[in-house]
C-alpha cells in the first residue's frame, strides 16, 4: 500500500505547488500508516528529485523518455496509472492546475477510482473517505464520499502548507519503452509567458477593474505589483475591452487563484468575479464606492478614488522598503 | 466532419445558491437553468467553424445527460443554430455517471470532434471531459483557447503554466475548451427560436453505471471577519497593517 504523488516538473525544476503536494501527501499517508511515494516524468536531475525527501517522500520514480518530452493527458496518465498499480497505491494526489485536470480524470476511469477534485483541505475523515471540495464557484462547500477501493485527489494550489518531514529518498529510475502508450498529439511550438511572475504563483497580486477607466491608468498598478513582487491581473471586462492581456483575467470564466494576499483596485465585485478570488487569505478593496460588494468579501477597504489612493500606498511601500 | 458539444444545465450564474434538506442537495426553487457558460461558448465555436466553409463541418449536435427538466434549455441550444439533440436520460451528480452517458451517445453515433467544457459552473469539477476521452481511448486537449480546423486536423492553441502551446491533433478526439474560444456567445434569432421548436431531441435510455462518488453535505463558506476601513487620505497606513497586523509583507 502507498500514497502516490504525480510531482510535475517545470523545465527540470519542481515548484512550491510540488512541494505542497508532498506535504499534503505525506500527512495522508501518516493518516493510512503507509508510505508516501512520487512520480516524475520528463529529465529532472537527481539532486532537484531528493528535494521531495524534505517532504516526506520516501522514493520518487523518475520516467525520462524523449517521447514524453512533451506532455500528452492520455500517454502520462497511462503510465501513472501503471505505477500507481505496481505501487498499490490508494491515494493519488495530483495538482488541480491544467496537467493535474487533464490526468486525474483519465486515472479515475483507468483506475475505476473516485475521484475529488479541487480540494482544498485534508480529508475530514478517511474510513469513510470524504474530502471538501468547492463547488458552485466558491459559493458553497461539498463533503465529498470517494466510494472506490482507490481514491484520486486533485488539491488545490496554495490551499496547503509546507511542512518538511525530512526521510531517505530513493530514486528509482525507470526505463521505459511505453509499451502500448502512444502520444496522439503533437506540439508545433510554445509560447512562455516572458518575465512576470506567473498569476496562478504569485503570492500577492494587484488586481484592476473597470473603475480605473482606461489602460493608460495603469502604471500604479504595474508599479505597486513590481514593489511587492507581485503578479497583476484584472477583471473580465478589462480583458474583455483589451486594456489588459486575457491571461490576466480573474474570476469564474477566467483564473481561479488563491494568493496570500489579492488587492482588488476599482472592482466591484460581481459574484462572478468572487468566484476566481475568494480563496485568497486576505483581500484588499479600493473602491469610490461604498457599497460595492467587494467590500463584503474584504478585510481591508479604502473608500475613495484609486487615483488618488495607489500613490500614497506606493510610497508607504517604498518607505517600509527603505527601512 | 461532425461535431458534438456537450451540454451541462447549471443554475444562472448569479443564482444565490441555496440548500435543503439539512444541506444535503441544492434547494432549486426559484434557480434559473442556464447552459454551462464553457458549453455556451464551445456551442458557438463549433456553429462559427460550420458557419466557415473551409472547415468542412456538415453537422453539429449537442449532447446532455439529465431528466426532462433539461429540455427547455436545451432548445436555447438548439435556438443558438445547434442541429438536434441527444439527451441522456437520468438525473446524476457524479462525473462518472454523466461521462457514462455521454459515451453512449458517441459510440451510437459519427463525430469527429467532441468538445467539453472545462468545468460546469455548478460542481466545478473539470473531469468529465477527460473521463470521457478515456473511456472512448481517444486523445483529448485541454484548456483550448483557440480552435481551428483544416484538413480533418483541429490546429489548437492551449494555455499551460506559464505560457501556450500550439497542438495538432487528427480527428477524432475530445477538445475541453475553456475562455478565448469564442469572444461571446452567440444569441439566438427569432428564426433560431422558432426552428428550435421541431429540431429533434432524442432520448437515449441506458442503465446507469454505479457512482464512485457522493455528495453528503453541503456547506457555506465561512463569513469573512467584517472590512477594516482606512481613511482614504492616509491610505498608507494600509501597507502598517498588512504588514503588523496580517503579517503579510
Ligand atoms: C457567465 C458570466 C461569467 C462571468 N465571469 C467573470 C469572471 O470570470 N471575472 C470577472 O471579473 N467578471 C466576470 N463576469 C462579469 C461580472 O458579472 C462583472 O460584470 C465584472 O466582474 C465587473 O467588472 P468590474 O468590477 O471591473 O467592473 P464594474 O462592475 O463596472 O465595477 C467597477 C467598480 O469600480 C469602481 N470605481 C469606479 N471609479 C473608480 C475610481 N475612480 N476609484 C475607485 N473605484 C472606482 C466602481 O464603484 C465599481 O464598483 C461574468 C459574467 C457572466 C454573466
Amino acid at each position: 500500500m502507498s500514497v502516490l504523488i504525480y510531482a510535475e516538473n517545470w523545465d527540470g525544476k519542481f515548484k512550491k505547488l510540488t512541494f505542497e503536494l508532498a506535504s499534503y501527501g505525506a500527512r495522508i499517508a501518516e493518516m493510512l500508516g503507509t508510505k508516501l511515494i512520487a512520480v516524475s516524468i520528463g529529465n529532472v536531475e537527481e539532486s532537484e528529485l531528493k528535494q521531495l525527501g524534505r517532504f516526506g517522500v520516501e522514493k520518487v520514480i523518475a520516467a525520462d523518455n524523449k517521447r514524453l518530452k512533451q506532455f500528452d493527458s492520455q500517454a502520462y496518465s497511462g503510465l501513472i496509472a501503471q505505477l500507481a498499480q505496481k505501487e498499490g497505491a490508494k491515494v493519488i494526489i495530483l495538482a488541480s492546475n491544467n496537467a493535474g485536470k487533464s490526468i486525474a480524470p483519465r486515472l479515475s476511469v483507468r483506475l475505476k477510482a473516485a475521484l475529488g477534485s479541487g480540494v482544498n483541505k485534508l480529508p475530514l475523515s478517511t474510513d469513510p473517505f470524504v474530502v471538501s471540495k468547492k463547488v458552485f464557484s466558491g459559493n458553497a462547500f461539498a463533503q465529498l464520499l470517494l466510494d472506490t477501493p482507490v481514491k484520486i485527489i486533485t488539491l488545490l494550489q496554495n490551499s496547503f502548507d509546507l511542512g518538511e518531514k525530512p526521510v531517505d529518498i530513493t530514486v528509482e529510475n525507470l526505463q521505459t519503452d511505453l509499451g502500448g502508450l502512444e502520444v496522439k498529439t503533437e506540439v508545433i511550438e510554445i509560447r512562455k509567458q516572458e518575465g512576470n511572475i506567473l498569476l496562478t504563483d504569485a503570492e500577492i497580486v494587484v488586481s484592476g477593474g473597470r473603475g480605473m477607466k482606461s489602460p493608460d491608468n495603469w502604471q500604479p498598478i504595474v508599479e505597486l505589483a513590481e514593489l511587492l513582487n507581485a503578479a497583476t491581473a484584472c477583471s473580465r471586462p478589462v480583458s474583455d475591452e483589451g486594456w489588459r492581456p486575457h491571461e490576466e483575467h480573474t474570476g469564474q470564466t477566467g483564473k481561479i487563484i488563491a494568493p496570500n494576499l489579492y488587492f482588488a483596485v476599482g472592482i466591484s465585485g460581481a459574484t462572478q468575479h468572487l468566484a476566481g478570488v475568494s480563496s485568497s487569505k486576505y483581500i484588499v478593496a479600493i473602491n469610490n464606492d461604498k457599497s460595492a460588494p467587494i467590500f463584503e468579501a474584504a478585510q481591508y477597504g479604502i473608500v475613495g478614488d484609486a487615483q488618488k489612493v495607489l500613490p500614497q500606498i506606493i510610497e508607504a511601500v517604498k518607505e517600509l522598503r527603505n527601512k | 466532419m461532425n461535431i458534438l458539444v456537450c451540454i451541462s444545465v447549471v443554475p444562472d450564474t448569479t443564482t444565490k445558491i441555496r440548500f435543503a434538506d439539512d444541506n444535503t442537495r441544492l434547494d432549486v426553487a426559484g434557480v434559473q437553468w442556464v447552459i454551462n457558460p464553457w458549453d455556451e461558448l464551445s456551442l458557438t465555436r463549433a456553429l462559427e467553424l460550420k458557419d466557415d466553409a473551409s472547415a468542412g463541418v456538415n453537422q453539429v449536435s449537442i449532447a446532455h445527460v439529465g431528466t426532462t427538466a433539461s429540455e427547455p434549455t436545451l432548445r436555447k441550444a438548439l435556438a443558438m443554430g445547434a442541429d438536434n439533440a441527444f439527451r441522456v436520460n437520468g438525473e446524476f451528480n457524479d462525473a462518472y455517471q454523466v461521462a457514462a452517458g455521454l459515451a453512449e451517445v458517441i459510440k451510437a453515433g459519427q463525430f469527429d470532434m467532441v468538445l467539453c467544457g472545462i468545468e460546469s459552473s455548478d460542481y466545478n469539477g473539470s473531469n468529465v471531459g477527460s473521463m470521457l476521452a478515456e473511456m472512448l481511448e481517444l486523445p483529448s486537449v485541454s484548456a483550448i483557447s483557440s480552435l481551428k480546423v483544416e484538413d480533418g486536423k483541429a490546429l489548437i492553441i492551449r494555455e499551460i503554466d506559464g505560457g501556450k502551446e500550439v497542438i495538432s491533433v487528427f480527428a477524432p478526439f475530445v477538445g475541453i475548451v475553456q475562455k478565448g474560444i469564442a469572444k461571446e456567445p452567440r444569441i439566438a434569432s427569432m428564426r433560431g427560436i422558432m426552428q428550435a421548436r421541431t429540431k429533434p431531441i432524442q432520448v437515449i435510455e441506458t442503465a446507469a453505471t454505479e457512482a464512485f462518488t457522493r455528495v453528503i453535505r453541503f456547506e457555506p463558506p465561512q463569513p469573512r471577519a467584517a472590512c477594516k476601513f482606512i481613511d482614504p487620505d492616509n491610505a498608507g497606513e494600509l501597507i502598517s497593517l498588512l504588514q503588523k497586523e496580517a503579517k503579510l509583507l
